[in-house]
């Protein structure tokens, strides 16, 4: 069982817009040594030291649960004001300007850039577990050459903000940081040892942020 | 494509969740429980254990068992599964798959289909009813559907299935090898991944899956329960045959503090 977190424990929001499986990102959180709460609760969103946007699913269906919960003006000020915020799959993709997937819905503009279908030449959904070619950045300490697990038919297009690729019919966006917004388009809470390394450096991040 | 993901089948297993953190530690890429049970009673117990694996193993898994309704999936994929698998029900009533799939997305859509070589007594009329040479069997392989096995796999994408995963039942416990033609048979007509089931008794066996029956995925419960093979064997067996596999990885996991 995972022990109680201890008082130091960096406190992580976990954001519940209600969509997709959302406890396994809480629960990994809480592995790595972090005191995660899944909530919507606006007032334990500020005073986190850390934000988590989870996501599974459709972009348009995502976007509008985010906005319904009022958690699309939540996100956009706490990132902004400098907490360190990361995005996982759909939730790393909602950090973008917007998407081929719902391209009349905007997303929350924190990265620049669009989301794009991945090539024809593959089968979409990329479902499986690939290979990261990472830079040196503190969110992938540990993590070059290793295997993560994807599930996603989209990604972001290129940009100065990448921080790893995986080959998937050619060179993808895996993931991305600018200043304290963080993204993998993979699946940290689904991949092993890799994945909680990963979120390790990111509670560590939010630690030394706090 | 990555091929040989590593599938562990947990439906006899002990205790499902201790087993699922070591084959997560051996580097098992994903995980099935299966056939955990139909009553209401066991589908709440399936529930809990969903919740329980999930605060302990961190690769995607998959679900079976007893699902009859878009709820049912709901509950487990919202205690933390990634996936859930129809059987079945989905026989029954194959709306089913199209509701799963509208409702959570095709990824999360995973339809078994346990086939078999139709009855020798019934063969005659069987090569015009079931023109792959195999047959869709129900409840664990003892009710015969009526069905041909590969128009099933492709009626079931086309419904929304996102992956097959398929058992011989004429294999299943032989130890004698995967159905390669039964496999290959429906790989080659549908475009979601393959993961083929029953009768693996060596490492060789679930490469042979990849190289001689196109699966995308195999999987194996009996030769790792029994401690005569190790996740980490099973790779080294598909990676000896050429298969391109995610390594075992060693070292130690990141845990609390």
């Amino acid at each position: 069982m995972v022990d109680a977190p201890s008082p130091t424990a960096p406190r992580l929001a976990v954001l519940d817009y209600g969509i997709g499986n959302l406890r396994s990102a809480q629960k990994a959180l809480e592995y790595v040594g972090a005191d995660a709460t899944l909530t919507a609760d606006p007032n334990l969103i500020e005073h986190a030291d850390g934000v988590v946007l989870p996501g599974v699913g459709h972009f348009g269906a995502s976007m509008d649960a985010l906005v319904r919960t009022g958690l699309a003006d939540q996100a956009i000020k706490v990132a902004e004001r400098g907490q360190p915020f990361i995005g996982i799959c759909v939730g790393m993709q909602m950090l973008y300007q917007g998407s081929a997937e719902a391209p009349t819905v905007d997303g929350l503009g924190l990265l620049s850039g669009q989301i794009q279908w991945l090539p024809e030449t593959v089968k979409r959904p990329q479902m499986q577990w690939n290979q990261l070619r990472c830079e040196d950045h503190p969110l992938l300490a540990g993590l070059d050459e290793s295997w993560v697990y994807f599930v996603h038919s989209l990604a972001p297009e290129m940009s100065s903000d990448v921080i790893a690729t995986t080959d998937y019919g050619g060179s993808i966006v895996a993931a991305a940081a600018k200043d304290n917004v963080y993204a993998t388009q993979f699946h940290p809470e689904k991949s092993a040892t890799a994945g909680l390394r990963l979120l390790s450096n990111f509670v560590d991040l939010c630690r030394s942020s706090a | 494509m990555v091929k040989g993901v590593n599938f562990v089948d947990l439906r006899d297993a002990g205790d499902p969740v201790e087993l699922a953190a070591i084959y997560d530690a051996q580097g098992a890429d994903e995980l099935v429980f299966l056939d955990i049970g139909a009553t209401h009673e066991e589908r709440e117990t399936t529930v809990s254990m969903a919740a329980a694996v999930s605060e302990q193993v961190f690769i995607p898994f998959t679900i079976g068992g007893g699902i009859r309704s878009v709820d049912d999936a709901r509950k487990l994929l919202r205690a933390g599964a990634d996936k859930v698998s129809v059987n079945s029900a989905a026989v029954d009533r194959p709306e089913l798959v199209s509701e799963i799939s509208a409702e959570f997305g095709a990824q999360c859509c995973v339809v078994a289909i346990d086939g078999r070589r139709p009855e020798q007594d019934r063969s005659s009329e069987a090569s015009s009813r079931f023109p792959s040479g195999f047959e869709v069997y129900t409840h664990g392989g003892r009710r015969p559907a009526g069905i041909d096995v590969v128009a099933w796999a492709e009626r079931v994408v086309e419904l929304g299935a996102g992956e097959i995963l398929l058992t011989s039942m004429d294999r299943d416990g032989t130890r004698e090898g995967f159905d390669h033609e039964m496999t290959r048979a429906v790989a080659d007509r549908v475009t979601v991944p393959v993961i083929a089931s029953g009768g693996v008794g060596s490492v060789e066996d679930l490469a042979a899956g990849v190289t001689k029956g196109s699966a995308d995925a195999v999987l194996a419960a009996s030769i790792f329960h029994f401690g005569e093979a190790t996740v980490a064997d099973a790779k080294s067996a598909l990676r000896s045959a050429g298969i391109s596999v995610r390594p075992s990885v060693t070292g130690a996991v990141p845990g609390p503090g």
